[in-house]
């Protein structure tokens, strides 16, 4: 619990340092937010007072400040696009995004962990050979072309299941699937090279020394150790999820944040950006930190010498 | 054919795949073990021992090797006779735990890590007999209890790193007795070991036989731990078992060269009780002769009070606790002087070493080197300071960067302290690598391509590199086989005659102690217990801990087998303390001629 503490207030820091970061990137970009919201015929002095109404003509420095400031008090400000608060803006984008990154995050540690042990637990055959086959192909595979296969068979040809959106559970399948296939072809990959390493340890053999059936000796020793740096990769490999996820959905007009991240750049909608990176930095942060945990739980060395 | 009583082996060959084709590693092997009896399959790295017991169990379908040929006859408790060779993995899985048990070498790695020890005890009984998980854990107590464990119930709870590697042996033993297996396969059991937990394992094996009738197995290379157990004896090598006989026959009358020149590479302690100096294994043609290499006058080194402590952290990173891994050690080394310092692991013999060298730092205390403070401002960037003290390792592969040639691992401190130029560091480190009696031509070789003996001759060559007056060889025998083990002490000896070399040698084992050593300081704790010239330090031990690691030292003579031991089972204590809680260390007392011992309490056993 003590060390979650002390892990999150580690994290402060870190998301000051992302706020800056953002907030000097955004305003790098080319175009101007001020043109953009007073229109395309806009005189300059309309142009000139947009840009005082959205706190632009002011140094950067104070602009931060009371960016700042103001997010401490949970104002995230206004969007520059559609006027709405930021809050609400994301709050409405949240929730798609977490199903989405969820379902395919879970689909792909458990598939990918299952294959790579098993291909391990077959080191040299032909199944191992396969499935490694395939992992590469997950792997070097476009998430966008393979969204682009999916929705024309299944929807288009089968009429199965719909082109895109956010209606029922159905609509979760083939985003998460797109998004989830790196993923899993990451893990089957690395989980098969841990099994492999742990299958061949002391403590393996004396398991098999026991008389332990295999079933035992390979998901109790193997498996159990095998996870520890699996578990490590996974939280990496969220960060790529949340990449990915601005691909898939707006190949499959997934109402989320990712979505959300790509409109609100091609309009410089600051505020929005801003917020929405800072969200994703705490997101992946949390993952890494809830990560961390598991590893603890997963390895007593570590959970009881700290 | 005749049916075994337990175990024949007859005929066995195993083969491993190679570059090209396959490697006979174990060649027509035929042994026997009957119940009740202990055969020691005996030989060094390589010889085929291990994989032996590996077939037996056919552990071996898990790794690349194979069984080419032979027979292995094996009769199960309800008296039927199967070849193990030809028994389906269903059939071997069941006879393995019931049947036929196995302890490995590494107690460090051979148990699952993020399993509690109860957990791995138990799941060997629950798999094989009809019994419940709280049963099996009941058992499991009483298994802990039967090695000797002590707090066993608290013990069940634990993780391996938890424990000591002493402890860890014994649950070893447990988790092979779990079962009650009618036959013992002990791979090189105590070779990790202090000597002192060592005699204590040993002898609970011995117990285990005679109680329960097990037929054992017993694989090593250590001719002292054969002759503290064996009934029969077959010595291995290449793949070919060259001898086989009675424990006393092998030693009295071995028929093999190969044995005798294995049994005169044993050393004995108590062999040079009679002669004040050291003196270099026999290794015919040599003749050992009296190593008078020291020479009087200002001492190469000389520590006073030196303290080393490492900080313990809680969570919020405030100090726990301190371990006292040095704690007010002075001694001289003269010129020319091998010092022996021994004790059993943690004992902070090689934090000492480390902190003369300087890779770790001393909190207190002076090191003073050839008249100049090693621990002074300048020190920090005097390179002659660190030139004039070389360091030889105990894992020679692993002091070696596998990526570089010896000869470029070799001409690094050469280049570090400019001693030669261009084409003269080639020269010299030709020289150097003849020097340790190696071709000139492997300065060319990576580290992969020697074998250990040789790796360990690279690791002097680079101390020796730098021209340095004292050497530290940590364990720098430890890891070798005997034969090269006694080579390599040679080596070291030789090169101090020729080089007038200091050298601190740190060592658990005290037979080669005696060997090479001019004086010995005893550790305990991070503190010198006893210090003296050798002779008086072995033969006269004053303090009680210097005799019990004398006492556990086997004899590598089954004639003076020691039947009944006072061996105590108790466990070194943990040099963890509370900050404020400061060890006493009073002065030590002289009790002969150079000859000094503590007289006060230390760590609450002695």
């Amino acid at each position: 619990m003590l060390f979650f503490l002390r892990r999150l207030a580690a994290a402060i820091p870190v998301l000051f340092a992302v706020s800056v970061f953002v907030f000097g990137f955004v305003r790098v970009l080319p175009g101007d937010p001020a043109r953009l919201v007073a229109g395309a015929d806009a005189t300059e002095q309309e142009v000139a007072s947009a840009r005082q109404a959205l706190g632009l003509d002011r140094p950067i420095w104070e602009q931060y400040v009371r960016y700042v400031g103001a997010s401490l008090k949970g104002d995230l400000g206004v969007s520059s696009r559609t006027r709405e608060p930021v809050i609400d803006v994301i709050a409405a984008r949240f929730w798609p995004t977490l199903w989405l990154t969820l379902a395919a995050m879970g689909w792909a540690t458990l598939a990918g962990t299952f294959i790579g042990v098993w291909a391990g637990t077959r080191r040299g055959r032909w199944q191992d050979q396969m499935a490694m086959l395939f992992a590469i192909g997950g792997l070097s595979f476009p998430g966008f072309w393979l969204g682009l296969l999916l929705i024309n068979l299944f929807s288009v040809h089968l009429g199965w299941l719909p082109t895109g959106g956010f209606d029922s559970w159905l609509s979760l399948l083939m985003p998460s699937f797109t998004l989830g296939v790196g993923v899993a072809a990451v893990l089957a990959r690395f989980s098969r090279s841990a099994y492999v390493d742990v299958a061949a340890e002391d403590y393996v053999r004396t398991a098999r020394s026991k008389g332990l059936r295999e079933r035992r000796v390979i998901w109790r020793h193997g498996v159990r150790n095998a996870l520890i740096p699996v578990v490590t990769l996974t939280g990496l490999e969220f960060g790529t999820l949340l990449g990915g996820a601005i691909v898939v959905e707006t190949v499959f007009a997934w109402p989320g944040l990712g979505r959300l991240l790509v409109d609100s750049i091609a309009f410089r909608d600051y505020p929005v950006i801003q917020a929405e990176i800072l969200l994703l930095s705490a997101e992946f942060m949390l993952i890494n930190l809830v990560i961390d945990m598991l590893y603890g739980v997963l390895n007593p060395e570590i959970r009881l010498r700290s | 054919m005749s049916q075994p009583e337990l175990l024949a082996i007859r005929d066995l060959s195993v083969s491993f795949p190679a570059e090209s084709g396959r490697t006979t590693v174990v060649r027509d092997l035929s042994l026997t073990v009957s119940p009740g009896e202990t055969v020691a399959l005996v030989g060094e790295s390589g010889s085929g021992k291990s994989v032996t017991s590996l077939a037996v169990t056919r552990l071996l379908d898990y790794g690349p090797g194979r069984i080419d040929t032979g027979e292995i006859l094996y009769r199960d408790r309800a008296g039927t006779v199967r070849d193990l060779v030809r028994a389906d993995a269903e059939t071997m899985r069941r006879l393995r735990g019931p049947e036929i048990a196995m302890v490995f070498q590494q107690p460090m790695s051979s148990l699952n890590p993020v399993m509690r020890i109860g957990e791995q005890i138990a799941e060997a009984i629950v798999q094989h007999r009809d019994l419940g998980w709280s049963e099996a854990e009941a058992e499991a107590l009483q298994l802990l209890e039967r090695v000797r464990i002590p707090d066993a119930r608290r013990q069940l709870k634990r993780y391996p790193f938890e424990i000591s590697g002493g402890m860890r042996q014994r649950v070893m033993i447990a988790i092979a007795l779990a079962s009650r297996p009618r036959l013992l396969i002990a791979d090189e059991p105590t070779t990790a070991l202090d000597v002192t937990v060592q005699a204590q394992v040993l002898r609970l094996l011995r117990e285990l036989r005679d109680d329960l009738g097990t037929g054992l197995l017993f694989i090593t290379h250590d001719m002292g731990v054969v002759a503290e157990l064996a009934d029969r004896v077959a010595v291995m090598r290449g793949g070919d078992r060259l001898e086989e006989g009675s424990v006393a026959q092998i030693f009295a009358a071995p028929v093999h060269p190969y044995t005798r020149s294995l049994l005169a590479a044993v050393p004995v302690l108590g062999s040079l009780a009679d002669t004040p100096l050291p003196a270099p294994f026999t290794i015919a043609p040599e003749e050992a002769v009296p190593q008078d290499t020291v020479v009087a006058g200002a001492p190469t080194l000389e520590l006073r009070e030196l303290v080393t402590r490492f900080d313990v952290r809680n969570a919020f990173g405030m100090l726990r606790a301190h371990v006292h891994a040095v704690e007010h050690v002075s001694f001289d080394i003269h010129p020319g002087e091998t010092l022996a310092l021994v004790g059993e692991s943690g004992c902070g013999k090689s934090t000492l070493g480390r902190s003369i060298v300087r890779l770790e730092t001393p909190r207190s205390g002076q090191i003073v080197f050839e008249g100049q403070d090693v621990l002074g401002p300048e020190a920090e960037t005097n390179r002659a300071l660190r030139r004039g003290i070389q360091y030889v390792f105990q894992d020679p592969y692993s002091a070696l960067d596998p990526r570089l040639t010896v000869g470029f691992s070799v001409a690094e401190p050469i280049r570090t302290h400019a001693l030669r130029q261009g084409a003269a560091v080639t020269q010299r480190v030709g020289e150097l690598l003849e020097l340790v009696g190696l071709p000139p031509h492997f300065a060319a070789r990576y580290p992969h391509e020697l074998s250990g003996g040789q790796c360990q001759r690279v690791g002097i060559a680079r101390a020796l590199a730098s021209e340095p007056r004292l050497i530290i060889a940590d364990e720098a025998v430890a890891a070798l086989d005997v034969s090269i083990r006694a080579q390599i002490v040679n080596l070291l000896m030789s090169l101090q005659r020729r080089l007038g070399l200091s050298c601190l040698f740190i060592s658990h084992d005290m037979a080669v102690v005696e060997r090479v050593s001019h004086r010995v300081a005893v550790m305990y704790l991070g503190q010198i217990v006893e210090i003296g010239p050798r002779q008086a330090v072995l033969s006269s031990p004053q303090h009680a801990y210097t005799r019990r690691l004398l006492a556990a030292v086997p004899i590598p003579d089954p004639a003076r087998r020691r039947r009944e031991l006072a061996i105590d089972d108790s466990e070194v204590p943990s040099p963890l303390r509370a900050p404020d809680d400061i060890p006493t260390v009073a002065p030590l007392v002289e009790v002969g001629p150079g000859h000094f011992v503590a007289r006060h309490p230390v760590g609450g056993l002695y």
